[in-house]
């Protein structure tokens, strides 16, 4: 469905990615999983053609997405969704408004349909009854549910979650998850999802592709990342500040910034 | 003391400064036309984005009104008290009528409702523009095959070119209004010189050039304001900053455009 192909993405000097090299099958659950800053987002967002690599090629159906001409992105976007990590609702349009957005843009479909597809995809959301609603009322969990259901209203192929379940409470993690399990078992959407939730994601992965330093450093079943013996696996999925992957980012020693010594990064 | 060899190095250190100010100034401009460029071309492309207009153009132009109302009354009345206190020197109050009226249809009018419309409306333009940016609203756009060119920046362009005009004409109805009253029935101008002056001295294309004017400076306004927030750095810090700045650079862009547009219509 989606592969990569030696892709490589540098914001200055600093280099998100590295050579990452992967394949996202059809009708699965593929989720990213990396600590912050392993270049999660940033690959989603490649993966989605928001941003350009500085280097290789990304290919949707075998269609090469780099230095693709708008109104052919634009054709293919009609078979993405995409439900953004602080969900990105329109904030001058209602509930109902949001879910009909792509609908009224893209189809000729009568009010009274338009209105019966969008009472469905918040029912599948758990929010009808909600739809008069201005997104400045809704809480983070029934955003995130709002901007799943504006997603699948089209019914696309595949639908890229960035962060699905940070920042929600038990109750509502668990129930964005069943959906995107509902979405790929049920539905047969392809679902791309980036997450540090460990266990959200090995829970709903067909495929989990693990990111460190901008590089792919494991991929596989949710089993063989779960017994996997790399040192850096086990240190992410049991979440322990001491192993290989530092926890923190400085180049220089702690005591020598304490004693003030010549060379040193001085903050402000 | 500096040394000579220190104030060679600041000079150098102040001329590098000053180049890179311009490259990057100039940088932007080109940014800015292309951005507009890209958006403008939409107009020529389906879907058409009437109803867009047409709603921008309402949001912008109705909540302009009031303050646009409150400023050409003032701006008369003003006018009016200080053009009979010169021209009473002289001995020609009945001069005043076409003298503010003059002044308000070049100059005042254009210029003054074009300020009044970046404070009320091109700031917010590049606030909302800026916090879609923050919210990713834009890349939400995209990923609906929704171009924001057309959709986000080309309706406020054409909002602020064709609302200007209307605005300043309800500016000069106003101000020549409010300038009428003090003029003549607070300082005791004959009222039929104030009118005749005015209907005598001023030529069509006194209106004209205020509206081509007003028509220019909506334009500038609509590029400058919405550029701002679409570059906008996606912080909130970077929102507010974008805000500030599109108000500023407007500003002065404005003034300077008037001189060029004055000299060419006189």
């Amino acid at each position: 469905m989606i592969r990569t192909q030696h892709l490589s993405r540098k914001f200055g000097t600093m280099t998100a990615l590295d050579d990452v090299n992967i394949h996202v099958k059809p009708h699965e659950a593929t989720v990213i999983m990396g600590g912050s800053g392993s270049g999660k987002t940033t690959l989603l967002r490649l993966l989605a053609s928001l941003e350009c690599p500085t280097s290789g090629n990304i290919y949707f159906s075998d269609e090469s997405l780099v230095g693709i001409r708008q109104k052919r992105l634009y054709e293919l976007r009609a078979k993405m969704g995409m439900v953004f990590q602080y969900s990105a609702l329109l904030n001058s349009l209602s509930v109902f408004e949001n879910v009909a957005f792509p609908l009224r843009e893209h189809t000729d479909l009568d009010d009274f349909i338009i209105q019966t597809i969008v009472t469905m995809k918040l029912e599948q959301v758990g929010l009808r009854g909600f739809e008069h609603m201005m997104p400045s009322q809704l809480s983070g969990g029934m955003a995130k549910r709002v901007a799943f259901a504006r997603a699948i209203a089209m019914d696309p192929e595949v639908v890229f979650f960035d962060e699905p379940t940070s920042g929600l409470d038990p109750i509502s993690a668990g129930v964005i998850s069943n959906m995107i399990l509902d979405l790929t078992k049920k539905a047969k959407m392809t679902s791309i999802v980036v997450t540090h939730d460990v266990h959200a994601g090995l829970d709903i992965a067909d495929h989990v592709i693990l990111l460190w330093q901008g590089k792919v450093i494991m991929e596989g079943t949710s089993d063989m990342i779960r017994n996997s013996d790399d040192a850096r696996v086990l240190q992410f999925i049991e979440g322990r500040p001491d192993g290989p992957i530092p926890f923190s980012r400085s180049e220089t020693a702690f005591v020598d910034d304490l004693m003030h010594k010549p060379g040193t990064v001085r903050m402000g | 003391m500096m040394n000579m060899v220190e104030k060679q190095s600041m000079m150098v250190q102040w001329l590098g400064g000053l180049g890179r100010w311009c490259l990057q100034s100039i940088e932007k401009v080109g940014d800015a036309s292309v951005l507009s460029a890209v958006s403008l071309a939409h107009l020529f492309k389906r879907p058409w984005q009437g109803k867009h207009f047409v709603l921008q153009i309402y949001a912008l132009g109705v909540g302009s009104l009031i303050i646009m109302a409150i400023t050409g009354a003032f701006t008369g009345m003003v006018l009016a008290l200080q053009g009979y206190y010169t021209l009473a020197k002289f001995g020609s109050e009945s001069l005043l009528g076409s003298g503010v009226a003059l002044s308000i249809l070049r100059e005042l009018g254009p210029v003054l409702g074009a300020l009044m419309l970046i404070g009320r409306a091109g700031s917010s333009i590049t606030a909302e523009i800026g916090i879609m940016r923050v919210t990713e609203q834009l890349d939400a756009l995209q990923m609906m095959a929704i171009n924001p060119h057309a959709r986000v920046i080309l309706p406020r362009i054409i909002a602020t070119t064709l609302a200007l005009p209307l605005l300043v004409s309800i500016f000069d109805v106003i101000g020549l209004a409010a300038s009428y009253v003090v003029g003549v029935e607070l300082l005791g101008v004959n009222s039929g010189a104030f009118l005749g002056e005015m209907v005598a001295k001023v030529v069509p294309m006194d209106l004209y050039a205020g509206w081509l004017k007003a028509l220019c400076f909506g334009f500038l306004v609509g590029v400058i304001c919405t550029y701002m927030g679409y570059r906008a750095e996606p912080t909130t810090e970077g929102v507010a900053h974008a805000t500030t700045q599109a108000v500023v650079i407007s500003s002065v862009s404005i003034l300077i455009l008037d001189y060029v547009l004055t000299s060419f219509f006189l």
